[in-house]
């Protein structure tokens, strides 16, 4: 049976209950994520759909406020209705989990799920200006606010977003929205391999043309983007977005940069926003299997290094976003879990998450990043001060 | 000297101790690292809201994360209070000592310890002063982007304590949003390192929690920041208007235009003529307030974004526009903006106010801010970011008539309610220190603080870290 709260005072009720009991909840959206984190020890599901609906909508002062259990969807909808987006793109993640349903605002928040856009604009947890959760002694707390700029006490905001259901029941979230970029380009330079790719993008991130998207698509992959419509050879990305006049002058001071490193050639607004979707939603592995997929977070210049280190070893195949500091990773075989982490760790640090694996697999590998000791007991100390009795999602974190 | 905020009662069991626990930290670091004597404590008894004073026990300028660690780890054993400082510019009373803490200035911490293009990240030690960093890779091209006014002064420590703002983050973000990584010392002087050069934390976002925690959870010694590469170029641009209800209308329609400049100041008149006086940059002094409005990007780009922002000016009213006609012009702007608090400071004794409220509230409380100084018989001068809401008003009165500040004090407090009221905040950027403290309760209700104590607990059991300041004294909950 699943729980499904009406109110936040169902909500409330549901969990001070459950704390009573010891009951564990498995809290979710619309489960789209299903599968992320670890294995957890059996729970009760309870999902914010019945918590849905736009509270406050001001297009002029860029905020929404919404019900958590609010259709992603619906609000996308409503935003372009009024030439507004979340800068932060909240990547679908239905294709590469395999799952079913809509996914909620309040899922995309609690997983911080962002998109191409993350490294330069900021994360879902950028954009989170304020909340209303339950904590795990069903008590309502709310959280920052809905301006801007907000320095009043601890940011239990960015501690929420991202906390994967484990800290607290989102019921309200109010966030930040931007316009709609007037326009959008996409330069693709052609036949680069990793490296070289790695270098590009880091040139064209020191020009001063605000480049909103840098990924690099190696041969295995490339021809899985726009139908297979990119030139052939390995294909770097680079997205600019703004005012027309802007965008045309700034895409040929782009190009002409990048023809150093090899052929140029340009993609209009409507294949742009094509394959950055494609990229945000990691298209390639979204292919019905349950192979392993990782996502690493590295420094830029380090993910070309880390997975040519792997490939040595191992079954492997990668594309790269963020300038090559997010690697999407889709493993033969074995997930590998330590020698990945250790060449992470070699490179400087970062960390890999397991997004999707077999059943099997998922119950031998730590889904998360291991965290050093001391933070450990920290990050411990600090759920036991939001979820005293351990109620939410037990042992998918930790 | 103003009393009505307190202070934590001393604790007996540190002040009877002084002299051994200054016997022990000589132990601890090197004699140029301690201040002990009570002239040289001085310096360290307050800082930019210099009505209250206190002088410390003792103060440690530690030169690396190890020595630090080492007094934290002293400090915790004991039960000493510890008040972490930068530059000592905080606003709201965040580095204001008290009688029985140690204060840890982290000056002598002042290295840029990496800079990587590649990554665009700096590393650098936590008494690096804000503005050094984007001194240190202009040259190349690229800059970091919060630029709190006292950036000539502030470090990029304090920044990470406060979450601190600055005029650009209308576009680029808070210092939340800029910083990557720390190296951070716990309260039982163990070190951990959250986050670095990748994005986005492994686990709780720990980093997220501690930037703006006002010193609380730890002493950060290190961190990584994001740099961006340097737009083509800026011009900031002056908008005239008869009255402060145009200029805020035309604020709203900017930003509800789509049109996202990199700044937007507002100045009302007593702020133009009192920054007018000290930088000479040109502000028309017929008006009743002034927007500064900043684009950038390429020639092209600017002369877009400027005929769309004049075109809207001229739907208020707008009486004078004058575009900066070179970068001595530009530079001359942005100093009078940015001297506002330091040339207020030479006619009067001021507090700031730092509420943040919708945009689409602006004109209301600025009409209802002036009600309020009305009443108190005082004088104010609003200069602040517009284009976020993040108001500041400049309350002016006299030092030395402690009924005048008693006053500015409570007409403050009632301005800093009718923000929370307007659906804002009580700060934006400064922090709460000792200033906003006892006016928590007005933003938030019994549960919320709660909460929010219970996650400090879980960082300081003994609540050693800074600990007059944030949450009210009273009603806090035991361990």
């Amino acid at each position: 049976m699943t729980l499904i709260p009406n109110s936040e005072a169902d909500a409330a009720y549901i969990i001070r209950n459950a704390a009573n009991d010891g009951k564990k909840l498995a809290l979710c959206g619309g489960n789209t994520r299903a599968g992320f984190g670890n294995s957890a020890e059996p729970a009760e599901m309870m999902n914010s759909t019945g918590l849905s609906g736009i509270v406050d909508y001001e297009p002029a002062e860029m905020v929404m406020t919404v019900k958590a259990g609010t259709p992603v969807a619906e609000i996308e909808a409503t935003l372009a209705a009024n030439r507004q987006i979340m800068a932060f793109e909240p990547m679908d993640h239905r294709g590469v989990m395999g799952t079913l349903g809509e996914p909620t605002i309040g899922g995309v928040f609690a997983a911080n799920v962002s998109g191409p856009r993350r490294f330069v604009s900021g994360a879902a947890r950028d954009s989170l200006l304020g909340i209303r959760f339950i904590n795990g002694r069903g008590e309502a707390i709310r959280a920052g606010g809905r301006v801007m700029k907000n320095v009043t006490g601890l940011d239990l905001v960015k501690l929420l977003a991202g906390s994967q259901g484990t800290l607290g029941f989102l019921t309200e979230v109010t966030f930040r929205v931007l316009p709609v970029p007037q326009t959008a380009e996409t330069i693709v330079i052609s036949g680069l391999d990793d490296a070289a790719a790695a270098k590009a993008m880091a040139a064209a991130m020191a020009l001063p043309v605000e480049v909103s998207g840098a990924a690099h698509l190696p041969q295995t992959v490339r021809f899985r983007f726009l139908g297979g419509a990119l030139p052939s050879g390995e294909a770097t990305v680079l997205r600019l977005e703004g005012l027309a006049a802007s965008v045309s002058v700034r895409a040929e001071k782009l190009a002409a940069v990048m023809e150093a490193f090899g052929p140029v050639s340009r993609l209009g607004l409507e294949e742009s926003q094509t394959l950055w979707r494609q990229i945000r939603d990691v298209y390639p592995y979204s292919d019905g299997t349950l192979k392993p997929v990782w996502r690493v977070s590295i420094a830029p210049s380090a993910g070309h290094q880390l997975v040519a280190a792997l490939r040595l070893e191992t079954g492997v195949d990668a594309f790269y976003d963020w300038q090559g500091g997010l690697v999407w990773m889709r493993m033969e075989a074995d997930p590998e879990a330590d020698l990945l982490r250790r060449y992470i760790r070699a490179l400087g640090g970062g960390h890999a998450t397991l997004l999707r694996a077999s059943d099997a697999v998922r119950a031998q590998t730590q889904a998360f990043e291991p965290a050093p000791d001391a933070v450990a007991a920290l990050s411990a100390r600090v759920k036991q001060k939001l979820d005293p009795a351990g109620i939410f999602c037990p042992g998918k974190m930790g | 000297m103003a009393d009505t905020i307190s202070f934590l009662k001393p604790r007996e069991s540190v002040l009877s101790r002084r002299a051994a626990i200054i016997a022990d930290l000589t132990e601890l670091l090197p004699p140029e690292c301690l201040v002990h004597e009570a002239r040289e404590l001085v310096p360290f008894e307050t800082d930019a809201f210099v009505s209250y004073r206190r002088l410390p026990l003792a103060v440690a300028l530690p030169k690396t994360t190890a020595q630090v660690a080492a007094v934290m780890k002293y400090c915790n054993r004991y039960g000493i209070p510890v008040v972490p400082r930068g530059a000592g510019t905080s606003l709201s009373g965040g580095a204001i000592p008290q009688e029985d803490a140690v204060v840890l200035g982290l000056s002598k911490m002042s290295r840029i310890l990496e800079v990587d293009y590649a990554n665009r990240t700096a590393t650098v030690q936590a008494g690096v002063t804000n503005l050094n960093i984007s001194e240190a890779v202009g040259i190349d091209g690229f800059f970091y982007a919060p630029d709190p006014s006292s950036q000539l002064a502030c470090t990029i420590g304090g920044n990470i304590g406060m979450n601190s703002g600055g005029a650009h983050c209308l576009k680029y973000g808070v210092t939340t949003n800029n910083l990557l990584g720390v190296k951070m010392v716990l309260v039982d002087g163990t070190v951990i390192e959250l986050g670095g050069k990748h994005l986005d934390a492994a686990g709780y976002d720990l980093l997220g929690l501690v930037c703006g925690s006002e010193g609380q959870l730890g002493i950060v010694t290190e961190a990584v920041v994001r740099l961006i590469a340097k737009p083509e170029g800026a011009r900031p641009v002056l908008f005239g208007f008869d009255t402060s209800e145009h200029a805020g209308a035309c604020v709203a329609d900017i930003i509800g235009s789509g049109i996202i400049p990199v700044a937007i100041e507002f100045m009302d008149k007593p702020a133009i003529e009192i920054c007018e006086a000290f930088a000479h940059a040109g502000y028309p002094l017929d008006v009743e307030a002034l927007l500064i409005v900043e684009v950038e990007g390429s020639e092209a780009e600017m002369d877009a974004m400027l005929k769309a922002i004049v075109e809207i000016a001229g739907r208020h009213g707008v009486k004078t526009v004058r575009e900066s006609q070179s970068a001595t012009e530009a530079a001359l702007i942005w100093k009078g903006r940015k001297s506002a608090f330091g040339a207020t400071g030479r006619i009067a004794d001021y507090i700031c106010m730092d509420g943040t409220v919708p945009l689409g509230k602006l004109s209301y409380v600025l009409n209802k801010t002036s009600e309020i100084i009305d009443r108190f018989g005082l004088r104010v001068a609003n200069v602040f970011h517009a284009g976020d809401g993040n108001m500041h008003p400049l309350i002016l009165f006299n030092a030395n008539d402690p009924e005048d500040a008693a006053r500015a004090e409570e007409a403050g407090n009632e301005i800093l309610k009718l923000c929370v009221d307007a659906g804002g905040c009580l700060t934006g950027e400064h922090g709460v220190g000792i200033e906003k403290r006892d006016l928590m309760r007005h933003q938030y209700s019994e549960a919320d603080l709660n909460q929010q104590m219970a996650v400090r607990y879980a960082f300081d059991e003994d609540w050693i870290l800074n600990p007059s300041k944030v949450f009210p004294l009273d009603g806090r909950p035991a361990a």
